[in-house]
């Protein structure tokens, strides 16, 4: 039995810092903002530099000493295209990747499409005491989810009616799902685990149209018009 | 074929047994035969409500266990030629309610002709009130006006979307009434109790009718006359409404505004 390592390939996913600019403070600055905002999911975790926009030199070290200041590791830099640039981030210590395709900005999740299975609908009322799961996809619900009754997607949830019950989206722990209600008196909602008691929600949300999204692992809840 | 209708609300002391009785003698009074069981084993109080508790001989349990038949069992009622009521039995326990013990009383019936069998479930969810509602056709959830009563009738709900025979057999759901009963309007204005309004908002379900908080019921009840037979009275007018709702009529609904009291009765009190 050989126990001599090997190298192999793998992809992950993680954060990428675009910048537009070679303004190093100002991309600092936002960067820290979204660390206070959600100090666990940024601590110690890996990070990526975009720097195909940029038009002038970029202080790369600079950049880099702030990054680690915030608790990040700068891991790579993508978009490196001038040689000078190139030689600037290795004098950084910052290796050079190239990306297989283009990743976009993360956004409002898009639920229903990136499932290929088809939603489970619920046409009657769900009841208190009762439970639907949807498994490996999304739930629409068209009419009342009530007191007590708890709905489970591990995609996302659309609910039509009141929810006044529970609604856990993303129960596998996708946290690009997202729950939406055409009256929020929830009890409690969920997206991939991280959860609001109606204690927590906002005042202003109480019978309202709702979408809860998650983003940057805090949940996010805004009135739409359906 | 029967209509069979059970009297179901989660939740006990609600109003199922004087509703049940009530609705079974307003439909006999309006010419249909029917017949109305007593699912509460062990507790036996439709027979008292109908005045009938003295001429029981055989009950639900007798028939089930072959004991007694059908015909021997069934209490004709001394008001209404049209009103027959199958008591339950006091003394046995309540295991001896089977799924095909009850089918087997329930085809019976409709052998016998009779229009509507209404079913007097006893509370709770347990065994006694899943036979009482399992072959419903239709339910009447009765309901007072405070929530942890909607809470259980929504659950009631919920079971008979999911546990009746018509869920199981995937047949057309259980038709739903709504039967909001002992309502004040003038504790509603208080907002001590619920509205008509928040209880259908939270249970979406159609309104069968609306029965008043009233001391004719107690009156009623304690002489063993079912309310309907008091004309006179609030509850027994609410409850021929609900009778006529329940064979398609339409009719309005009354007692649900709180009444006001004339200058009179205000200064003198009354
Ligand atoms: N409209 C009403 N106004 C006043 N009292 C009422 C009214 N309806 C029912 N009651 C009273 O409420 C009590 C309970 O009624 P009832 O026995 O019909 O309820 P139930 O739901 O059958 O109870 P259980 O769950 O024990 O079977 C009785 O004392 C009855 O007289
Ligand atoms: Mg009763």
């Amino acid at each position: 039995m050989s126990n001599a390592p090997v190298l192999k390939g793998s992809s992950f996913t993680l954060s990428i810092l675009q910048l537009f600019d070679s303004d190093t403070d100002r991309a600092l600055a936002y960067l820290a903002g979204k660390v206070s905002q959600a100090p666990a999911f940024f601590a110690q975790a890996p990070l990526i530099l975009n720097v195909e926009q940029v038009e002038g030199d970029l202080a790369f070290a600079r950049l880099k000493n702030g990054i680690e200041k915030l608790g990040l590791h700068v891991v790579g830099v993508v978009g490196c295209e001038r040689t000078a640039q190139q030689e600037q981030a290795f004098a950084a210590g910052i290796p050079r990747l190239r990306p297989g395709s283009q990743g976009s900005e993360l956004d409002i999740p898009k639920g229903p499409a990136r499932t290929a299975k088809a939603s489970k609908v619920v046409r009657t009322p769900v009841r208190s005491g009762q439970q639907i799961y949807a498994k490996g996809r999304d739930l629409v619900v068209l009419g009342h989810v009530s007191h007590g009754a708890e709905v489970i997607a591990d995609g996302s949830i659309q609910i039509y009616g009141t929810l006044r019950g529970r609604a856990l989206a993303g129960a596998a722990g996708n946290g690009d799902c997202h729950v939406l209600c055409g009256n929020q008196q929830a009890e409690l909602i969920s997206i991939a685990g991280n959860y609001w008691l109606s204690e927590q929600i906002d005042k202003q949300f109480w019978q309202q149209q709702v979408l809860v999204t998650q983003r940057d692992d805090a949940l996010q809840m805004e009135t739409i018009r359906l | 074929m029967a209509r069979i209708i059970v009297v179901t609300s989660g939740k006990g002391g609600v109003g199922k047994t004087t509703s049940s009785a009530a609705i079974a003698s307003g439909l006999a009074l309006a010419g249909h035969k029917t017949a109305v069981i007593d699912f509460d084993i062990g507790l036996r109080n439709l027979d008292l409500i109908l005045g009938c508790e003295r001429r029981v001989v055989y009950d639900f349990v007798n028939v089930l266990n072959g004991e007694a038949s059908l015909q021997q069992a069934l209490i004709k009622d001394k008001r209404s030629e049209n009103l027959f009521i199958l008591p339950a039995s006091q003394t046995r326990d309540k295991d001896a309610l089977t799924m095909e013990g009850v089918q087997q009383v329930l085809s019976e019936l409709d052998q016998l002709g009779f229009e509507f069998v209404i079913c007097d479930s006893p509370a709770g969810i347990e065994h006694g009130a899943m036979m009482a509602l399992y072959f419903a056709d239709e339910a009447i959830i009765t309901t007072n006006p405070e929530v942890s009563s909607v809470r259980d009738s929504d659950r009631i709900l919920g079971i008979l979307d999911a546990k009746s025979k018509r869920a199981e057999k995937g047949l057309e759901p259980v038709k739903q009434h709504l039967l909001i009963t002992r309502y004040n309007p003038s504790r509603v204005d208080a907002g001590e109790m619920l509205s008509v309004d928040d209880i259908l908002e939270i249970l979406n379900i159609p309104l069968l009718g609306v029965i008043p908080e009233s001391q004719s019921v107690l009156n009623a009840s304690n002489k063993g006359v079912p309310v309907v037979f008091e004309e006179q009275a609030d509850a027994g007018q609410a409850y021929q409404d609900a009778v006529a709702r329940l064979v398609g009529e339409d009719k309005p609904m009354r007692y649900v505004k709180a009444e006001k009291k004339s200058l009179l009765k205000r200064i003198f009190g009354g």
